[in-house]
């Protein structure tokens, strides 16, 4: 089905002219599965990274229907849309959100649940970039522990962050959604399937999509595709899925890559000691216990 | 043409089954919770066709209702107080975005202290967000105003939202007989709602964007010029209005023996039977009263109340909100609509029935009588003690 699906995918562009960073992994999420989803998608994105770099009058950069959110109101006013076009007689499109990581895993995190609960037939992509970084580097929900933020900053009293990223992926299933999966714009083709996968299911769909910004992360334009494999690689993310109540790794890294050598390559974890590095290294392992535990492998 | 008796909230349902929205975002907040409960049963029993949301919040009950608009359908929802607040940053984006949304809003009191009776802090608050404001009277008015509210919101000149308001408990929770017009009437005055502010698959749109300072002025005052033309489009929507249902309404105010007055209660939404009641008596006793109801606080009737009060010797302000540090939000607007017209009439303010407090009619004929003597710019009704206002 990957193989498939990544073949017949679109030559057309739907987000194109934009002004996203050199290297921008939330603009490859989006474009990638505009792609997937064709012209009848019809996008919601939250103030944020997305909106702020195609959304700007007169120079508009979606070639399908595209609106920008409330912060908060991501998955509610897709909820609107998708209510107001079937209630218009409209069959044949797709509800899609676009929204970054404290679009998602903060502000935005009631109306998202809200949506699940009424299981309306929208796809929510969650691209996550690990912090605030339209507004420049802030602290989000989703900061991994132990990354420098301008909130978060890595000095002798404060360490950069210290709390763990909030489990979006297990947190929406937890609400017994009909679909979720996670991906990263390293490994494309796993995420273009899953978003096609989600495109034919009913209900609610929930996909967290690992898009690293170079900006925020201290790493080059170019190594945006790399790191964000290199991340799955080292075993700090994970592909999975949940669908009819349980989990699925979809990926499974024979040796783990080098933890250290992942978090070195970035200016937000230069600070890092041994000691953080090990901190990160147990948690990673304790994590993946819990995946051989309750995943399907 | 039926016959019903209805409190204000049901009446209101009854006005927005009329108008066939099409999708309908609920959440419940006392009192306005028999609105959305009315409509559930609507939609279940099949008498009307819509889309109907449980939404988990108020922030996402308009954002939804701005989705479904932004899709081309009619939509409604409903909120009061804190609700309102809380969908606060929605009310500017429902506007900026000219999304016809209707919402009624049953006024009640803003924490601190928590208060769920009747007062009218929530909605003039938000006089600034871009909706039309309207103060409805009674239940028959409601039901109404409920019908009409689409045909004002969604008109060309104007597609910007419609807040109608109902006094808490006072109008939401009382019953009266009211009639209900038929479908068929309904949807003579009203048709299906056309726009070309939507989601378009022929030719795509990117909407509800970013315009920086060169451009982002221009829409404001687009936005701004919208919420004028209603004014208009009041007058025009009501005479159409009685050519099919026979039951007249005023535009922005409505006038109660005011061409002789010499004293004129200025007030909004139910308050104003009392207003009137006292003026009658007060006539009885060789004083010339009277009463303006303001219907609409936007847009805001400046020449209307320019014109009824340029030959009073005093008129006063009788509101139900305050704003801390200042006046009576009404009487601010009262105050520059005289101001604009070079009208300069003695004015007095008097602020009372917050948190539900009662009004009475004594409390009406003092106003009259204070102002005929005079009293302090701003009167605070029944305080009591030392701090009366004085």
């Amino acid at each position: 089905m990957a193989n498939k699906a990544a073949e017949s995918i679109s030559r057309e562009e739907f987000f194109y002219g934009h002004k996203a960073c050199a290297g921008c992994g939330g603009s490859l999420a989006v474009r990638a599965a505009l792609k997937v989803l064709g012209p009848n998608a019809v996008s919601v994105l939250p103030a944020g990274c997305m909106s702020a770099v195609g959304f700007n009058f007169p120079q508009l950069c979606f070639s399908n229907n595209s609106i920008i959110s409330t912060f908060a109101g991501t998955a509610s006013m897709l909820t609107g849309v998708e209510a107001g076009l079937r209630a218009r007689g409209y069959k044949d499109f797709t509800a899609v959100g676009f929204a970054g990581d404290g679009g998602t895993a903060d502000i935005g995190i009631q109306a998202l649940s809200g949506a699940i609960d009424r299981n309306d037939n929208i796809i929510y992509i969650c691209y996550d970039n690990e912090a605030y970084m339209n507004t420049g580097i802030q602290k989000s929900g989703l900061t991994p522990f132990g990354a420098k933020t301008t909130t978060t900053p890595a000095g002798s009293n404060i360490h950069g962050n210290i709390r763990p990223k909030k489990n979006m992926f297990e947190i929406a299933a937890a609400h017994d959604i009909p679909y979720a999966a996670t991906a990263s714009v390293g490994y494309l083709a796993d995420f273009i399937k899953k978003v096609q996968k989600a495109s034919q299911i009913q209900g609610t769909k929930y996909i967290h999509v690992i898009a690293p910004c170079p900006t925020g992360w201290g790493v080059a334009p170019d190594a945006t595709v790399d790191i964000a494999k290199e991340v799955v690689d080292c075993g700090l993310w994970y592909l999975a899925e949940y669908e009819n109540g349980s989990f699925k790794l979809n990926h499974k890294p024979k040796e783990f890559t080098d933890v250290a050598a992942y978090l070195k390559k970035q200016g937000r974890f230069k600070h890092l000691t041994d000691e953080d590095i090990q901190i990160i290294t147990a948690s990673r392992d304790k994590k993946w216990e819990f995946i051989h535990k309750n995943f399907e492998l | 043409m039926s016959r019903k008796f209805l409190s204000g909230n049901e009446a209101f349902a009854e006005g927005i089954r009329l108008a066939r929205p099409q999708v309908i975002s609920a959440y419940p907040i006392t009192p306005q919770t028999i609105v959305v409960e009315r409509l559930s049963e609507m939609v279940e029993d099949g008498s009307l066709s819509a889309e109907y949301v449980h939404v988990e919040s108020e922030h996402s009950a308009l954002s939804c209702a701005i989705g479904a608009s932004a899709a081309g359908a009619r939509a409604f929802t409903a909120t009061s107080s804190q609700g309102l607040l809380y969908m606060a940053e929605c009310l500017y984006y429902a506007a900026g975005g000219r999304f016809p949304i209707v919402m009624m809003n049953a006024d009640r009191s803003t924490a601190l202290p928590w208060n769920i009776y009747g007062d009218q802090r929530d909605s003039l608050s938000q006089l600034d967000s871009g909706w039309i404001q309207s103060y409805a009277e009674n239940a028959q008015e409601a039901l109404d105003l409920a019908l009409m509210s689409y045909k004002i919101a969604e008109d060309k000149r104007v597609q910007t939202p419609y807040m109608a308001n109902l006094d808490g408990f006072v109008l939401t929770h009382t019953y009266e007989t009211v009639e209900i017009p038929t479908h068929e009437q309904a949807d003579k005055f009203l048709p299906p709602y056309e726009t070309d502010n939507r989601i378009d698959f022929e030719s795509p749109k990117n909407m509800a964007f970013s315009a920086g300072p060169d451009t982002n002025y221009i829409f404001k005052y687009k936005e701004h010029k919208g919420i004028l033309a209603a004014a208009e489009v009041i007058t025009e929507t009501e005479k159409e209005f009685a050519e099919i249902f026979g039951r007249h309404y005023t535009g922005l105010t409505e006038n109660y023996r005011t061409e002789d007055a010499e004293y004129i209660i200025v007030t909004l939404g139910s308050i104003a039977g009392l207003c009137r009641e006292t003026a009658d008596k007060l006539r009885e006793q060789g004083v010339k009263a009277g009463v303006v109801r303001i219907r609409y606080m936007r847009p805001f009737p400046n020449k209307e109340i320019a014109d009824v009060l340029k030959n009073v010797k005093a008129y006063a302000v009788l509101e139900k909100d305050i704003s801390f540090g200042n006046e009576g939000t009404v009487f601010t607007n009262v105050n520059s609509a005289l101001k604009k017209a070079g009208v300069d009439v003695k004015g007095y303010n008097f602020i009372g029935g917050l948190g539900g407090r009662n009004i009475s009619a004594g409390d009406i004929e003092n106003i009259c009588t204070s102002i005929a003597k005079g009293t302090e710019s701003v009167n605070f009704i029944g305080i009591g003690g030392e701090d009366n206002g004085k």
